[in-house]
């Protein structure tokens, strides 16, 4: 099933790995840049699904998982947080947060297609 | 094109470049007491970033080290740790550790442990970190590749069969048949997992039918949903799970990969994961449901017309439900589904998986971020070389043009005009694609700074100025080894040990400030310290000692601080190790001089040095004044020259048979006979009447340089001569004029060094400078 992801990331290098893993997938990639940008995006498309990196400038990841979550048409939106960290704690922010899943990076593409299907079909 | 990752590569050591800049310039911010949590954030990021990075290429030394740092940068942003000075010298030596380990991975090399060890040792005893075990490091880095065959294979992944969709919906509750064939045969190997979600799983957006999907990869599966939990439709709570189920996966794999579908939603759900021992059980067990009546009170209003809009957690998963031995389900007889199922059909449509490709959604072209191309270097090269094709077409169509003796106010002349100005327009922002700010560069000698300043034991703080001076690339790169250079000589013979400072009332802490700015056309970067200036008697002493100039010879101060760039000077030797790497000033003065540009010392005793490097803005193009010399024609770039004169009997002193100074305004400049200089004819018996271009150089001295008639004034390509001849004493390349012809491009102020430097400090009794 061909996916419309959106990942934010402030890192190019990862959005470009995203985009090609993702693409490779047949999914379509919509990309942003962090937070404030994930949400302008969403303004013009709605995803089946999201990834989104923690660390980013003017909006980190957990304040865009709280606005995506605040918004009702895109609340339920499956919401995949990407970190280098699989600490538990992290996780369970993420979690609180309202995210869906996470992806420890470096993400391995089969694993982060397979964690899409998990959330979003 | 052929291969994304390595594409990807290369663009991650470009961002690379750009987030050790952010982390300098945020490790400046902190240094100069910034504390605000956005500049700490902005240098974690870095080191975050470019772990994130160097994970997926598999790059384990830089991972290894940028982890340990990002664990030190954690401590500080979360507050555990406030760094002092010494400790963030210390996030400055390992910013720069972590550049050469980037630049090291870019470049297929290794960074010796010796480097790397210490300051990780550092850095965890600092913050107060027990050094990590590796097994400990919660980051394991792998290696990816990437199946581009889009629609092929999914790296690995088998692609799903289309799953019924909801409107096959009741035909999942017709498959009896089916089903019963993938009742397991004997003691068939698998699990039996019973699956119980709270709320809070449908909350985070996890969706069973995905996870049923997903354990549907490790084998068959069948599917028993209990629903007995339902209340009657008045008393159903949309937010509420009622719904629990058991999975019967037919599996080889082990334990681990169902536990792994259920990753997501650990915590989240009642999960209990059985070994199948023998055949399936034909009845779900009885589950303690979590939800086994309703939990709101049956308030009329809260089962009201449209209780399902947000029920999706409690309906989709039957899409996929196949359920063998039906009798122990009754989900399809069950009153209160059949009751809303046909009402809820729509509203099914919003939560379902394929809802999302509602009319609403915008499909097509991805979102991008900022639009940038990176392009191959040599293609803006060759884009460069033909705008420069294109300037001297245009003198040569000029040139004709203004033969054919057109009135100025044709069509012809007007249009020339404009095509003039585009041709400069195209020109400057061709030359604008090829410059980059000169940061990156200046951040380089923060480094240099660091480690020269630790290796003498003196204190020195770097101040940058400009750093947004947009300069050339290939100037940039050139720039390098001189500036690092005059860095080195600033620490360690500019300025004084922490003991002379603070004993002639100066602070401590030594200042070495790099400063660039556009001066007239010209890029003018000065590295300036604040120690003792230059020990002129030493100096003068040391340069007769060399032989360099005789023992009689009368110098000025500025003659004598130039005598640094003698080749053969060197007072290393007498100061310390650091500077005198077998690199002298005379070297900088050469690389600088290959640029086009010069090089300048002023120096205040007890107030420190300057070193000005004044460099073109582009190497490519000039704007220049064509002159006739003894019938040969020149070009003078148009920002050495002060002004023009035309010379009078009055204006001019003979102090020699061949040596003449030009009065102007009260002051006397040295008057050289370009003609006699470039060896075209023998010096001139009289000068009245002459032309001269007066040359100013960086040290503020001046020079009168004679020509025969000024022709024109214009803009130049400069084609290097150096490639075929080396270099050339006073010339600094050559250009093709309008009408074809090969002009040669003067260096004034080489000339008139050389001619000085004849003249002057091998001859001083003919000292001409004023």
């Amino acid at each position: 099933m061909s996916l419309e992801v959106l990942a934010v990331d402030d890192s190019r290098t990862m959005r470009d790995m995203l985009n090609l893993a993702l693409s490779s997938a047949g999914f379509t990639a919509h990309l942003a840049e962090d937070g404030v940008h994930g949400l302008e995006v969403l303004e013009d498309i709605e995803p089946d699904v999201i990834i989104t990196d923690i660390n980013m400038p003017r909006m980190d990841g957990f304040g865009f998982i709280d606005a995506v979550r605040s918004e009702e048409k895109w609340s339920r939106i499956p919401i995949l947080v990407l970190t280098t960290e699989s600490a538990d704690e992290l996780k369970a922010k993420a979690r609180a947060a309202g995210a869906t899943g996470w992806i420890v990076k470096p993400f391995d593409p089969a694993k982060l297609v397979k964690a899409l299907q998990m959330v979003a079909g | 094109m052929s291969d994304p990752m390595a594409e990807i590569r290369a663009s991650f050591f470009i961002e690379c470049e750009e987030l050790l800049e952010s982390l300098q310039d945020g490790l400046q911010m902190m240094d100069d007491g910034d504390t605000d949590s956005e500049t700490i954030n902005v240098v974690f990021r870095a080191v975050h970033s470019i772990k994130g990075g160097a994970g997926a290429f598999g790059l384990d030394d830089l991972v290894r080290f940028a982890h340990r740092f990002e664990t030190a940068m954690d401590e500080v942003r979360t507050g555990r740790f406030v760094p002092d000075a010494e400790a963030i010298r210390l996030f400055f030596a390992c910013a720069d550790i972590l550049g050469d380990l980037v630049r090291a991975a870019r470049d297929e090399e290794t960074v010796s442990e010796d480097i790397t060890g210490p300051a990780l040792e550092k850095i965890d005893v600092l913050v107060g970190l027990e050094e990590e075990e590796e097994e400990a490091l919660d980051f394991t880095p792998a290696t990816l590749s990437f199946d581009l065959d889009v629609g092929g294979d999914l790296g690995g992944l088998p692609n799903l069969p289309d799953l019924p969709d909801l409107s096959t919906f009741p035909t999942a509750f017709e498959t009896e048949d089916e089903i019963t064939d993938l009742s397991p045969v004997g003691g068939a190997k698998g699990f039996q997992v019973i699956f119980k979600p709270e709320d809070s799983l449908y909350a985070s957006g996890n969706e069973p039918l995905y996870l049923f999907r997903a354990l549907r990869d490790l084998g068959d599966i069948s599917v028993v949903c209990k629903c007995g939990a339902l209340p009657e439709l008045d008393h159903l709570n949309p937010d509420t799970g009622y719904l629990s189920w058991m999975v019967t996966v037919h599996t080889e794999e082990a334990e681990l990969s169902v536990r792994e579908v259920f990753e997501f939603v650990d915590g989240l759900c009642l999960l209990e994961i059985s070994p199948l021992s023998g055949p399936a059980p034909t009845a779900l067990p009885e589950l303690t449901p979590a939800v086994s009546a309703p939990v709101i009170p049956p308030e009329p209003e809260q089962a009201a017309p449209t209780p399902l809009v947000p029920s999706h957690p409690i309906l989709p998963p039957l899409a996929d439900i196949e359920m063998p031995n039906a009798p122990a389900a009754p989900v399809v007889k069950s009153a209160p589904i059949a009751s809303v199922s046909d009402d809820a059909e729509d509203e099914f449509s919003l939560s379902s998986p394929n809802a999302t490709s509602g009319p609403t959604k915008t499909t097509g072209t991805p979102t991008q971020p900022r639009a940038t191309v990176r392009v191959d270097l040599e293609r803006i090269d060759r884009l460069v070389n033909l705008v420069g094709e294109l300037v001297i077409n245009q003198a040569m169509l000029s040139q004709s043009v203004a033969e054919a003796g057109l009135p100025p106010n044709s069509p012809v002349s007007t249009g020339l005009e404009e095509f003039l100005q585009l041709t400069r327009d195209i020109q400057e922002s061709v030359m604008m694609i090829r410059a980059q700010p000169i940061k990156s560069l200046f951040q380089r000698m923060g480094r240099i700074v660091r480690e020269s300043s630790a290796s003498v034991g003196k204190e020195v703080r770097l101040h940058t100025d400009g750093e947004n001076t947009e300069v050339d690339k290939t100037v940039i790169e050139r720039l390098a080894d001189p500036l690092t250079h005059m860095i080195r000589n600033a620490v360690d013979h500019g300025l004084e040990s922490p003991e002379v400072r603070l004993a002639a009332g100066k602070p401590r802490e030594g200042h070495v400030t790099l400063t660039a700015q556009h001066r007239s056309g010209r890029i003018v970067i000065e590295v300036a310290d604040d120690g003792a200036g230059i020990n002129r008697e030493r100096v003068k002493e040391k340069a007769i000692e060399k032989g360099l100039v005789p023992a009689d010879a009368q110098l000025s101060d500025s003659d004598i601080d130039n005598l640094l760039f003698l080749p053969g000077f060197s007072t290393a030797s007498a100061i310390s190790n650091l500077s005198g790497r077998g690199v002298g000033m005379d070297v900088v003065r050469s690389s600088i001089q290959s640029l086009g540009g010069r090089i300048n010392i002023t120096s205040q005793e007890g107030k420190g040095t300057t070193f000005s490097i004044s460099l073109p803005l582009t190497l490519a193009v000039l704007d220049g004044m064509v002159v006739r010399v003894a019938d040969e024609t020149l070009v003078v770039p148009l920002n050495a020259i002060l002004e023009t004169l035309t010379l009078t009997d009055g204006d001019l002193k003979a102090l020699g048979p061949e040596t003449h100074v030009v009065q102007i305004r009260g002051g006397f400049v040295p008057l050289l006979d370009l003609g006699a200089e470039l060896g075209y004819r023998s010096p001139l018996d009289s000068y009245v009447g002459g032309i001269v271009l007066l040359i100013g150089q960086e040290d503020g001295n001046r020079a009168a340089l004679a020509v025969d008639a000024i022709e024109d004034q214009r803009q130049v390509v400069i084609k290097g001569l150096e490639g075929s001849y080396g270099r050339v004493p006073g010339i600094a390349a050559a250009t093709i004029l309008g009408d074809g012809q090969i002009a040669l491009i003067l260096d004034p102020m080489d000339l008139v060094s050389q001619a000085s430097g004849r003249t002057k400090i091998r001859q001083p009794q003919h000292s001409l400078v004023g």
